[in-house]
């Protein structure tokens, strides 16, 4: 296996609740609990869930835009979580996020040329001429020309946005993409451009992804690894091989169970999961998933399972596994 | 398939490029009561720079012979109870009025924005201070903070102008405030801080442009307001002094004389007026043209 490059260990985000007239805290949001995960050059780490798992904040706490409440991520050999502001501004330059929207993620007053520049600016490279001339570079290589530069954000499509979003990342020549549902927003025939347009960058450009997405054929398509995200936490993660052919939690299961199959004739057993997500400011006790598991057991009530590789390079967190290793 | 999906739009639209300034001014150019109202304000910005120079008398030359003349070929707008020319005073006054109005918005606007971007980017308890202070502020009718302002500092133009732009700061600041709060968490700044930025490069370069349409917006607006509440205060005896051709001062000395010599209270009311929908007019069409939104 190739070099670790992000090393996520127990990453903790919660969003503190305030009521009142003074604003006394009355609780925690725990948007991501408990998270852990290494990240390998030039793979590319799919992370799934239905939306409010905390999959999105679990990108972006390892950039630190939300400062993450406990937790180490390690990047390159470099704890992030330790790093102070400046430093962790200037750790950026190796560490980029694709939006998941493109219209709401480009500034609507300045023209691509500027938006794609300022990485450079801040981060000091090259001159005025030189970083012109990487503008353009890098609006070819994502499939657009140098005469869109002068243009403003509000004259393109939602595809070509995403692949000025893509370029601005890729401008400071990072070493990890964190795409937070970055085709999500897309028309499906768009999707497929720009999913291959980042594969094609990957494999150019070695980068690193970490994808984030809610969509399981986008991920399957793209991932080498695939984790999978219930209230805050990661339930299972596999090669995406394993993990779409024999998944082993539940809610792995039932969730790949309501993949749509584009085959009329095509007989499944679906399985359906009973009653809502658990709001993540009251978590359930043991197991998160076990109020709507269709194999829960006493113990689940009870136990936070620990998230265990149960075979070769496919770990999850559940008693029905980890009993089987005992 | 998608190399030719790529380079449709290549071949479709090659025109030039219109930034976000441009196409405001086409549509603020669509809207006819607001190019009326830019028309009316040119107007009297331009009386108020060459006005002094077309007044055909002078404006404190007093002469009790010619007292309380009706409008004539000679006195066009009619004489005071002084026997001053009300045109001239009024072409004069024009200077002063315009440069209360847009001077005390400028500064309101100034510290305004400032205090609003501070309390909105930076938030909890320096927040908290500036927002309750503008509470504060606007709990009083703000003729009734003006005319407090003005007692302490002493009845002038000059501190005339001081008041009105204090009173205004709230305006401006909660304005910011809010646009600032609804900005910083637009996904393009999660993005500049995603690349790395400072957070001052953040503030000044994105945040900051992208809340300037209301400022400009209010900003027209309050020069209005700021026009009427320096007459309110001139004509108060808060405002300008005795001999100044201020607008609100000229209604106020023609008050006493209202039933026989109306024109002399009706001119530089008139003058008032339209300065005041000039604004509003081209105030609101600037609205229509910046934000987008608004219109239905």
């Amino acid at each position: 296996m190739s070099n670790l490059l992000l090393k996520v260990e127990n990453l903790k985000k919660y969003f503190p609740i305030h009521k009142g007239t003074f604003g006394t805290k009355s609780g925690d949001v725990k948007a991501v609990d408990d998270v852990s995960f290494d990240v390998y050059e030039g793979e590319t780490l799919g992370i799934v869930g239905e939306s409010g798992c905390g999959k999105s904040t679990t990108g972006r706490a390892i950039l630190r835009l939300h400062e993450p409440t406990d937790g180490k991520v390690t990047f390159d050999g470099m704890e992030l979580t330790s790093l102070s502001k400046g430093q962790m501004r200037k750790a950026r330059r190796n560490i980029q996020m694709v939006f998941q929207d493109p219209y709401a993620s480009l500034n609507p007053r300045h023209t691509i040329e500027k938006i794609l520049e300022e990485p450079l600016i801040v981060h000091g490279i090259g001159k005025a001429k030189e970083r012109k001339q990487l503008v353009y570079d890098y609006l070819e290589i994502v499939g657009l020309s140098p005469y869109h530069a002068k243009r403003y954000p509000h004259q393109f499509s939602g595809g070509q946005r995403q692949r000025i979003g893509i370029a601005r990342a890729l401008m400071t020549n990072p070493k990890l993409i964190i795409a937070d549902e970055p085709v999500s927003a897309l028309d499906v025939s768009i999707q497929a451009q720009v999913l291959n347009l980042m594969q094609k960058l990957q494999n150019d450009l070695n980068l690193t992804y970490i994808f984030i997405a809610h969509d399981l054929g986008v991920v399957r398509h793209i991932s080498d690894r695939v984790g999978v995200m219930y209230l805050g936490r990661m339930v299972e993660l596999a090669d995406s091989e394993s993990l779409y052919e024999t998944p082993l939690h539940p809610y792995t299961q039932a969730l790949l169970s309501a993949v749509p199959i584009p085959d009329p004739t095509y007989q499944r057993e679906q399985i359906l999961l009973a009653g809502d997500i658990p709001s993540p400011r009251n978590p359930p006790q043991g197991c998160t998933f076990h109020t709507r598991c269709p194999f829960a057991m006493d113990v689940c009530k009870v136990v936070t399972p620990s998230f265990k590789e149960v075979k070769n390079g496919h770990s999850v967190a559940c008693h029905l596994h980890n009993e089987v290793q005992q | 398939m998608a190399e030719l999906i790529r380079n449709l739009p290549q071949t479709a639209e090659q025109e030039k490029v219109a930034g976000p300034w441009k196409e405001a001014w086409r549509s603020f150019r669509k809207s006819k009561s607001a190019v009326a109202g830019a028309g009316i304000v040119i107007f009297f910005i331009l009386v108020a720079i060459i006005g002094p120079m077309l007044a055909p008398q002078g404006i404190n030359e007093q002469n009790l012979a010619i007292r309380l003349l009706p409008p004539s070929s000679e006195y066009w707008f009619g004489t005071d109870d002084l026997g001053r020319d009300v045109l001239s005073r009024i072409l004069h006054g024009a200077r002063l009025s315009l440069t209360v109005g847009i001077s005390a918005v400028i500064l309101s606007a100034f510290f305004g924005s400032l205090l609003g971007i501070i309390a909105g980017y930076y938030g909890r308890w320096i927040d908290t201070i500036i927002s309750r202070v503008f509470d504060i502020m606007l709990a009083f009718p703000s003729i009734l903070l003006a005319i407090a302002v003005v007692s302490i500092l002493g009845p002038s133009l000059r501190n005339a102008l001081i008041a009105i732009a204090i009173i205004n700061i709230p305006n401006f600041g909660r304005l910011i405030r809010s646009r600032v709060l609804a900005i910083k968490e637009e996904e393009y700044i999660h993005a500049a801080k995603a690349i790395g930025m400072k957070n001052s490069r953040i503030l000044w370069r994105h945040i900051l442009p992208n809340s300037m349409t209301p400022i400009i917006v209010q900003g027209t607006l309050a020069i209005a307001t700021a026009i009427i509440e320096a007459a309110a205060l001139g004509f108060l005896g808060l405002g300008a002094e005795a001999p100044q051709p201020e607008w609100g001062k000229m209604l106020a000395d023609a008050r006493m004389f209202l039933l026989n010599a109306p024109w002399a209270m009706i001119f530089p009311g008139v003058a008032i007026m339209l300065t005041v929908i000039g604004f509003n007019l081209m105030g609101d069409g600037l609205r229509d043209a910046l934000d987008p939104k608004m219109k239905n």
